[in-house]
């Protein structure tokens, strides 16, 4: 028999306790008796849960771990995803992105590990709040196009007149309200793709789940598509962009989170993740007259990388690494000697912070 | 499962609106009565062409043996040798010349005798003229021995056993026969229901699949529903195909017999015409109107509500087993050609089935072999269907066999449905791969 606090405040659901001051916290917390087996359990229950946070994100993922027969997909994946943001769900091919977005969609379930949408443990009902584009995106080629919209709206729980409704704003908004009788073999890639986008958000979720978002699409509309994910996550919507290509979504997403090889490598807010990562690196264009000699000089005194010169429009660039956050010295260097045209701190990019973290962590990219 | 009807919908209205359903639905009972029709005609045409025979006939025999009769003529040569009776058969065109020799004694004549024709003469006429002889033959040696026609004919007779159940009911010879064809009908049936439509649900997984739609769907529906939904409504369909088949087929059949003019005999005549091969399962009624009425009754005692009933639950429960297992296969490939090493074992039980069927219960409706294979859940749809107009209970199928092979199909049914949906729910995400029964096993473990 072992005793062990308990800080879970919903007394009323304990059978046995009796209120004590917390030790550790203040307050009162819950005595109560219990095995050692199941007080392990507890402990791991309360380590792992924690309703506040629940209840601020619209997903919560904890441990979820998937396996493939021997093959580990997704190993303790534990992600929180803040309401009303863009979230990136960066990594490799054949991280495990595409599974825990399946997990999500209740497509396929974890092994072991819980999902909290909302606030509330995954269920079934959560499928109509969920949109989501998969990466395998396609359409029933010989379905016209309104019709099959209107199917695909019905499965996610839409009301016929309801969804006729929203159709058809949607329709006019992108400007294809003349498709409705076509069918989709003769749509081309890029129309195809706007009425993929539409069913997508059609039934307003409050979560939107995009696998490789702009794989496949042309600029203009991707440009397009892009704003209209930006209204949604004005309007309220919570946001998820998974990708290989970091850089795509890189100045869109608030939050990322890196997955590698089945594991979560780094999460957390990317200005951040930036600041932590970037090491007081400083890029530098200037026009000088004697530009090797002066690189030179620069060389001994600090730590420069990637230097150039133009010896036709009398202009070096470098990058200088400091020591520490202190541009004021430098700064005050590079003006002496000549004209600074241009002086930015580098700010790694994910793809950077991804090598990076991998390096650290000692994993082989 | 608000969901489901939808699915259905969608399904069913996908397939019949299908240019190639609509065109095979409606093009197909044409073609088959055209193809009825056809044949029909063509074998009146055929016996229409009226066959001259020569003959020359030197010896005391055979003179009135040969009857003009509406398909052979018989020309009778006088006085002439046999190589100019040879030229004008054939300058006259007729299709041969029978040449009876002069002998000493009629079997040396019929020994001696001779056909000749410019090709090989046809076999229904040859067996003709060749019956002639024989009778004639059988005659004389009879007549030597000291038998006279009128004894013989006492006693060639024809015999029949009378066969009764032991309740001194009196039972009917080919009935057997009867009542494995009308069962056996029953099974085919179900058997074809399979394997088309089996065929339409795994084709339209595949479609999914290549499409890329499927993960768009099962965001919004569990896969089981997609595959059920699937399966339901192409079978509708199939059923809306199958009915669309029988009554325009049938009334078709009907007009184009009026209009032609084709009596349904010439059709029967033209198989009973073919040699033995079919004689089993075309049992050539007895003549006596009360023998016909003794059949009629027991093709009337038929449990029809029974059978009918028992058709609806083998049908429903074999069609489901069997399309799971095809979604499951439309789900593990990319495309059609990689079915066929999964398609195949599939096909082996029912073909099978039926085949047991027909030489196992026709012989013997509820011996071993039979009453097996009608409690073994793959193939129990077709085979006990052939043994129910046997009726259930006694002298019929046992009611203990009955309960059991369904209690196994349903259990099959459950089990297989259960197995065909994970790896469905596993094969329709997986893409470029071709799957070995190895990596099937596996699936049913993710």
């Amino acid at each position: 028999m072992t005793w062990y606090w308990e800080t879970n405040t919903n007394f009323l659901f304990h059978s046995n306790f009796f209120p004590i001051l917390n030790p550790i916290k203040g307050g009162f917390c819950f005595l109560t008796p219990t095995t050692t087996a199941s007080f392990q359990n507890k402990i791991k229950h309360l380590a792992i849960f924690d309703k506040i946070s629940c209840m601020n994100n619209i997903l919560v993922t904890k441990e979820v771990t998937k396996y493939f027969g021997k093959y580990t997909a997704l190993d303790k994946v534990s992600l929180e995803i803040p309401k009303n943001s863009i979230y990136g769900l960066l990594g490799p091919n054949g991280a495990g992105k595409t599974t825990l977005l399946r997990i999500i969609n209740q497509i396929t379930y974890p092994d072991q590990g819980t999902v909290w949408f909302d606030g509330e443990p995954l269920k079934t009902e959560h499928i109509a709040m969920i949109g989501y584009l998969p990466e395998e995106r396609g359409l029933y080629k010989s379905m016209k196009v309104g019709e099959q919209a209107l199917y695909l709206a019905r499965l996610k729980g839409l009301e016929k007149d309801e969804a006729k409704k929203r159709l058809a704003h949607w329709f006019e908004r992108l400007e294809i309200g003349d498709w409705w009788n076509k069918k989709v073999q003769e749509l081309s890639k890029g129309m195809a793709q706007k009425i993929q986008f539409i069913v997508t958000v059609l039934h307003r979720p409050k979560l939107l789940i995009f696998d490789e978002p702009f794989s496949g699409f042309d600029p203009i509309n991707a440009n397009l598509i892009k704003d209209e994910i930006l209204n949604l996550r004005n309007e309220g919507t919570s946001i998820i962009f998974s990708t290989h290509r970091m850089e795509s979504v890189e100045a869109l997403c608030e939050y990322i989170a890196l997955i590698h090889r089945s594991e979560k490598i780094l999460d957390g807010k990317l200005s951040d993740i930036k600041k932590a990562y970037k090491n007081n690196t400083y890029r530098v264009r200037m026009a000088i007259e004697n530009g090797p000699l002066f690189l030179e000089e620069v060389g001994v005194k600090f730590n420069m990388t990637n230097a150039g010169y133009d010896s036709v429009e009398k202009q070096v660039d470098f990058t200088v690494q400091l020591p520490s956050d202190d541009s004021g010295a430098l700064l005050g260097y590079l003006s002496d000697k000549g004209k600074v045209s241009s002086f930015e701190e580098t700010v790694p990019s994910a793809d950077e912070i991804f090598i990076r973290t991998v390096q650290e962590k000692g994993i082989d990219a | 499962m608000r969901k489901l009807p939808l699915i259905i919908k969608r399904e069913y209205l996908a397939k019949v609106r299908n240019k190639s359903f609509v065109v095979m639905t409606f093009l197909s009972p044409i073609l088959m009565v055209a193809l009825v029709v056809l044949v029909a005609y063509l074998t009146k045409l055929n016996d229409g062409d009226k066959r001259i025979i020569a003959i020359l006939n030197e010896s005391d025999y055979f003179t009135t043996d040969f009857h003009t009769t509406e398909s052979v003529s018989y020309l009778r040569f006088f006085d002439v040798d046999l190589t100019t009776a040879k030229d004008s058969t054939a300058q006259m065109g007729y299709s041969g010349l029978l040449y009876i020799p002069k002998e000493a004694n009629l079997e040396a004549v019929a020994k001696n005798a001779f056909f000749y024709s410019k090709e090989a003469p046809n076999t229904i006429l040859l067996a003709k003229i060749e019956s002639v002889f024989e009778e004639r033959l059988r005659q004389r040696r009879l007549q030597e021995m000291g038998v006279s026609q009128k004894d013989f004919a006492t006693i060639d007779t024809d015999f029949e056993m009378n066969i009764a159940t032991f309740n001194g009911e009196q039972n009917l010879k080919h009935i057997n026969e009867i009542k494995a064809a009308i069962g056996g009908a029953f099974g085919y049936l179900i058997m074809m229901f399979i394997i088309i439509y089996g065929g339409f649900v795994m084709r339209s997984v595949i479609e999914e699949k290549t499409s890329r739609i499927i993960e768009v769907i099962i965001s919004s529906v569990k896969p089981f529903q997609l595959m059920l939904g699937k399966i339901i409504g192409t079978s509708l369909a199939g059923v809306t195909q199958f009915a669309i088949w029988i009554v325009s087929a049938s009334l078709l059949l009907f007009v184009a017999m009026a209009l032609f003019n084709i009596d349904a005999g010439t059709l029967t005549t033209g198989k009973t015409m073919m040699p033995d091969a079919t004689g089993n399962l075309a049992p050539s009624l007895p003549g006596s109107n009360e023998t016909l009425g003794l059949y009629a009754q027991e093709v009337l005692k038929i449990p029809l509500f029974t059978l009918v009933s028992f058709f609806l639950v083998y049908f429903v429960l074999g069609y489901l087993i069997y399309s799971s297992i095809y979604a499951a296969i439309g789900a593990a490939v990319d495309n059609e050609t990689d079915t066929q090493q999964f398609i195949f074992p599939i096909i082996i039980p029912l073909v099978l089935a039926i085949y047991v069927g027909f030489f196992s219960v026709f012989n013997n409706p509820h011996g071993p072999i039979a009453v097996g294979f009608s409690l073994f859940p793959l193939t129990s749809p077709i085979v006990m269907l052939m043994r129910l107009p046997w009726g259930v209970g006694e002298g019929g199928v046992p009611i203990w066999q009955l309960i059991t092979s369904i209690v196994f199909l349903v259990a099959t049914f459950v089990g297989i449905v259960w197995l065909a949906a994970k790896i469905y729910r596993v094969g329709i995400l997986m893409y470029g791969k071709k799957p070995s029964y190895k990596e099937l096993f596996k699936w049913l473990r993710y």
